[in-house]
C-alpha cells in the first residue's frame, strides 16, 4: 500500500522532513503499525517516534488513534499536542 | 458558519458588525480574542511563529462548530485563526457567537475556545532571550473540556 506521510512542529524538525510518500510492506495496516515502522529506522526516528513520547495522529485529516486501519492513498499525520488559539 | 485560517490580521469591529447585520434574530454576540502575551510562565516571549496543518485545520474548526451547533440553537458562528509569525499583542483567534439570548453565545463560545485548543491542529512556537523553543501543551486545555462532557464520559486521569 502506498501512503502519504506528514510531520508538524517539533516532530517536523526533529524528523528533518515535512512529508513523504512512501510504499508499505503488506505487514503494516494501521497507523500504529506505520509509527512503529517508521521508528525502525532508529536515530531521531526511534526516538521522536518512541511509546510513551506525548505524540498525535491524524489519518486523513481527523485525529485518531494507533487501531485505525490504512487505506490505499491515505495520508497519515505526526504531531505533537497542538497548542493553538 | 464561517471558518477563516489566515496570516492576515482581522478587525474585531467590522466582524461582529458583519455578523450582527446578517441576523436580526440575535439579541446576543459573544466575541472571543486569542491575544500573543509578552510572558509565557515567567519567561518574556519576544516574537511568536504559528505553524498549522492545512486542510485539517479548517476541517477540525468544521467539526467543532457544528458539535455547538449541536447543542446550542446557534444563528451564526465565526472563527477566524492566524498563523504565521506574530508578536506580543497581536491577535490570535476571534471566535464569534451569535445566538437569540446571552447565555447561549457564552456557553457556545466558550465550547469553541476549549475545543479549539486540544482538537486543532495549530502549534506555537515562541522566541525568548533563549532562542526558539515549541511551547509545550497545557494539562488545564484538556481538563478544560470536562466540563462539557456528560458524568458518563469523563476521565478522573487526564
Amino acid at each position: 500500500m502506498k501512503i502519504q506521510l506528514r510531520f508538524f512542529a517539533s516532530v517536523r524538525e526533529a524528523l528533518g522532513v515535512a512529508d513523504e510518500a512512501v510504499q508499505l510492506p503488506d505487514s503494516i495496516v494501521t497507523v500504529g503499525d506505520v509509527r512503529s515502522w517508521l521508528r525502525a529506522r532508529g536515530g531521531d526516528w526511534a526516538e521522536t517516534l518512541a511509546e510513551g513520547r506525548a505524540l498525535r495522529m491524524a489519518c486523513n485529516h481527523e485525529m485518531t488513534g494507533a487501531g485505525t486501519r490504512l487505506t490505499e492513498g491515505c495520508e497519515v499525520a505526526f504531531f505533537p499536542p497542538v497548542t493553538g488559539g | 458558519m464561517t471558518v477563516k485560517v489566515q496570516t492576515e490580521d482581522f478587525d474585531l469591529s467590522t466582524e461582529a458588525g458583519a455578523l450582527r447585520r446578517a441576523h436580526p434574530e440575535a439579541g446576543a454576540l459573544a466575541c472571543f480574542v486569542g491575544v500573543v502575551r509578552d510572558l509565557n510562565q515567567g519567561v518574556a516571549v519576544s516574537a511568536m511563529e504559528l505553524e498549522h496543518y492545512p486542510g485539517m485545520t479548517e476541517k477540525s474548526l468544521d467539526a467543532i462548530i457544528e458539535q455547538a451547533r449541536a447543542r446550542w440553537p446557534i444563528a451564526d458562528a465565526l472563527v477566524i485563526h492566524r498563523y504565521g509569525k506574530l508578536a506580543p499583542t497581536d491577535q490570535i483567534v476571534l471566535v464569534a457567537v451569535a445566538t437569540a439570548h446571552r447565555g447561549d453565545a457564552f456557553a457556545a463560545c466558550e465550547f469553541i475556545m476549549d475545543y479549539l485548543k486540544t482538537a486543532a491542529p495549530f502549534w506555537k512556537k515562541e522566541t525568548t532571550a533563549d532562542g526558539a523553543h515549541w511551547v509545550d501543551a497545557r494539562d488545564t486545555d484538556a481538563r478544560a473540556l470536562e466540563k462539557w462532557k456528560s458524568p458518563g464520559e469523563q476521565t478522573s486521569n487526564k
